[in-house]
């Protein structure tokens, strides 16, 4: 938490990987926690492919629902090279929680388009005042069998570095997740957890 | 901290739950971001009726209708939409409403998915209708309920207007009871009120310049319209969304928080100003505060510090209070990486990339239209060459097709289903009545898609999820004088490229309709996923399709050419990769599995 008690969570990655679940789970579970709470993201057409990015913030009293530049407490990054387009907005003693999962974006461009980053976790280091925080989430959650486990998982490791308690995340997880995947989204936020020590 | 029936709602929720509770049983839209979610959310609450209708322009006639009978009334559309919606709107603000009546209007500055930023704003004022703007959800859903009080009150319209960042944004909001939905049973015929005409219009006229005037004592006397005495030095006048960023960034400045920029509160704007030595102005977009008060004499600076264009921040709004001397510097803004960028794409599967492809074959020029398919302009398939509005691309197309004179192709126009049938008939009607040489394709999907999927007139469903007709496009077409309709399945390429030569051969006005059923909605169409085999050349012809579900593999071939893949998980099946790669390399991922066992 930030010096005005204001916690600011920026969770970024591409159409499909469940950002705006993952934002509205961690705005849940901060209302529950007694925070006053706003979040702001854009739809449209992120739905086409495109970057997703959702802002939250959580403390006493919420004014912009807006993180302002560079003053992210924390992030999470679904996909690596979103990790590393958004990394200069992690502020310094902030981390930066980053799925190590590549998803290219179809080479629309031609032969002169951008190539898609080598090492874009190692170039996001670069760029993020705050520590990074590299995490195999395809590889937890292809041994979890579902590949569509990321935002927990990253969610896990999130909560590791918030002053907020686990059963809260428990509750507020088994209520918003599709029924039939409440344990494996548990069994997610408890390996995720597990790789923020 | 916590109140204990707060729940977190989007600025669009907020607004469909106050419409409830105010009591609205009927509301009418056409969808448009960032407004579609109200209706979505109203439409799902028991007791009520809501539907879409073809264009703003109807909803809006449909809504007067409703509130005439003495029904509460909800109408919503996107910025652009009221620009179709003002016709209806301009005189309805004459005769005044019988039923509560309230049209939200979403204003999209920064253009997040937009072909203007225009500020709504200044068309409330133009419609003299009274104009509400929340600052945050909670305001949203409350002013939602007011605007109902004051619709009946003062006998008028009210527009609620509110912003991308109120309507998508989530905030702690206080929910209260619902009151019973109120429907009227029958009009009051009234001639001298609802029928326009001079002689009735004149009296009507002064009817709401007095109105405006009592209007105008309530927004003084209004809460809503804060004064907030802190600093005597430095006196923020600001609305809507504004108002949080400057608050967080100067919370001890004195403020005006203009909760109804029309008619504006220029009394307390006065005592803010007997207050502080300097007013600054804070608001997205036009200088529309800024410009109540210069016309009422008070001094004040805005436009100077903070841009016309694009949506405000916590960065800009501090270097603009920086720029006005009375913030310190901003800090350095950090410096990001230069990644490669992820534009919006065409999905894996849509039905549009079928007839662009057929399209750029022949290459002529395309005039487009307001959907999905925009993004067929950008590379690689670089396939439409302009775009202004809704159904624009029919009558560009004519008014090129009667005064080129030197072109290797007659003009085509393309435009989606719900586009179409929103405002393309009439171009169409043109287009046979002036007999242009020009082709129109309507690209029919199904669905209108780029606001997420909302039901049509051709879709087979209304909004309340109940079957209705669907309408016959050949018929439609065929009877407004169309003789050359032609066919086209999106997902065969050899035979689009054939019928789409056929029908720009025509001599005169033709039609084509090119269908399949959108990717994504109404549900993700049951993939049959392709692979590429190893001996791919690497000739990039699949990639040029601008699919993403295929990409770079990162092996090369012997010749040291990139071998494309693609991705099983994404691939629908779709089969136009298959059609044009030139060796045949590409197979159905349950053929390999047959081939394994």
């Amino acid at each position: 938490m930030n010096s005005d008690n204001i916690t600011n969570v920026l969770i970024v990655g591409v159409g499909g990987q469940g950002v705006i679940l993952a934002s509205n789970i961690l705005c849940e579970v901060a209302l529950q926690s007694g925070y006053d709470v706003k979040k702001s993201e854009v739809h449209g057409m992120s739905q086409r492919g495109g970057v997703v990015t959702s802002h939250v913030r959580f403390g006493a009293k919420i004014y912009s629902a807006l993180i302002a530049s560079g003053a992210a407490d924390a992030m999470l990054a679904f996909e690596a090279s979103e990790a590393m387009r958004f990394a200069h907005e992690v502020k310094k003693g902030g981390t930066l929680y980053a799925s190590l999962q590549t998803i290219k974006p179809p080479s629309g461009g031609g032969k002169k388009a951008k190539k898609y980053p080598d090492n874009p976790l190692g170039d996001a280091k670069d760029f993020c005042a705050g520590t990074v925080v590299p995490i195999d989430a395809e590889k937890i959650a292809n041994e979890l069998g579902n590949s569509r486990l990321t935002n927990t998982i990253l969610l896990g490791a999130l909560s590791k570095g918030l002053e907020i308690d686990e059963n809260t995340w428990v509750q507020v997880i088994s209520k918003m997740v599709p029924p039939k995947t409440i344990e494996l989204n548990l069994e997610a936020f408890a390996r995720g957890r597990r790789e923020a020590q | 901290m916590k109140e204990n029936n707060k729940v977190l709602l989007f600025g669009n929720e907020a607004i469909a739950h106050g419409a409830r509770e105010a009591g609205v049983y009927f509301a009418s839209a056409y969808p448009g971001t960032p407004s579609t979610e109200i209706l979505e959310v109203f439409s799902k609450f028991p007791g009520i009726f809501a539907k879409w209708s073809p264009n703003e322009k109807v909803a809006m006639e449909v809504g007067i209708g409703s509130s005439l009978t003495g029904t509460r009334t909800l109408v919503t559309m996107k910025h652009v939409g009221m620009n179709v919606a003002m016709d209806p709107l301009m005189t309805f603000t004459y005769t005044g409403v019988v039923g509560g009546f309230v049209l939200v209007c979403a204003d999209d500055p920064g253009m997040h998915s937009s072909q203007n930023e225009q500020d709504n704003r200044i068309l409330g004022k133009f419609a003299k209708m009274p104009i509400l703007e929340p600052s945050d959800c909670q305001e949203a859903h409350d002013f939602t309920i007011l605007g109902y009080e004051l619709s009946e009150r003062f006998n008028t319209p009210v527009m609620l207007h509110e912003t991308t960042r109120i309507a998508h944004a989530k905030g702690l909001v206080q929910l209260g009871e619902w009151q019973e939905p109120v429907r009227g049973e029958h009009i009051e015929r009234d001639y001298q009120r609802f029928v326009m005409m001079p002689m009735f219009a004149k009296a009507r006229h002064t009817f709401a310049e007095n109105r405006t005037i009592q209007l105008a004592k309530f927004s003084n006397e209004w809460e809503g319209n804060a004064l907030e005495f802190n600093s005597k030095d430095i006196g923020i006048v600001t609305s809507g969304i504004a108002y949080q960023y400057i608050k967080e960034l100067l919370p001890d400045a004195s403020f005006l928080k203009v909760g109804m920029p029309f008619p504006f509160p220029t009394e307390k704007a006065r005592q803010l100003a007997d207050h502080v030595k300097r007013i600054i102005v804070v608001e997205e977009l036009e200088p529309f505060i800024e410009e109540e008060l210069l016309i009422a004499g008070i001094k004040c600076e805005g436009k100077k510090y903070f841009s016309r264009e694009g949506e405000l921040n916590l960065d800009i709004v501090h270097q603009g209070l920086y720029e006005a001397g009375i913030a310190s510097k901003p800090a350095k803004m950090p410096t990001p990486a230069d990644v490669v960028s992820r534009p919006p794409v065409l999905c894996a599967g849509c039905p549009h990339r079928g007839i662009d492809m057929a399209l750029k074959k022949v290459n002529a020029d395309i005039f487009g239209d307001i959907g999905c398919y925009t993004l067929s302009a950008l590379a690689p398939l670089n396939t439409m060459h302009t775009c202004f509005c809704m159904g624009a691309s029919i009558g560009n197309a004519i008014g090129v097709a009667l005064t080129q004179t030197n072109a290797k192709h007659p003009p085509i126009a393309m435009i989606g289903d719900s586009t179409f049938l929103h405002s393309g008939l009439t171009g169409l009607l043109d287009m046979v009545y002036s007999q242009a040489n020009a082709t129109l394709v309507i690209i029919d999907n199904r669905i209108t898609a780029m606001t997420g999927g909302q039901e049509n007139p051709g879709s087979g469903h209304d909004l309340m999820g109940n079957e209705a007709p669907k309408v016959n496009f050949e018929k439609i077409i065929s009877s407004l004088g169309i003789e050359k309709i032609v066919n086209v399945d999106t997902y065969k390429f050899d035979e689009a490229v054939e019928r789409v030569k056929e029908a720009i051969d025509f001599e005169g006005p033709s039609v084509i309709i090119a269908r399949q059923a959108c990717a994504l909605f109404p549900s993700k169409l049951k993939p049959e996923p392709y692979f590429i085999e190893e001996d791919c050349n690497g000739c990039g012809a699949c990639l040029r399709i601008g699919c993403p579900a295929i990409s770079i593999s990162g092996e090369k071939t012997d010749k040291g050419l990139d071998k494309a893949i693609i991705d099983a998980g994404a691939c629908t099946g779709c089969t136009l990769c298959v059609q044009i790669c030139p060796i045949d390399v590409i197979f159905p991922v349950k053929e390999a599995e047959e081939i394994k066992v």
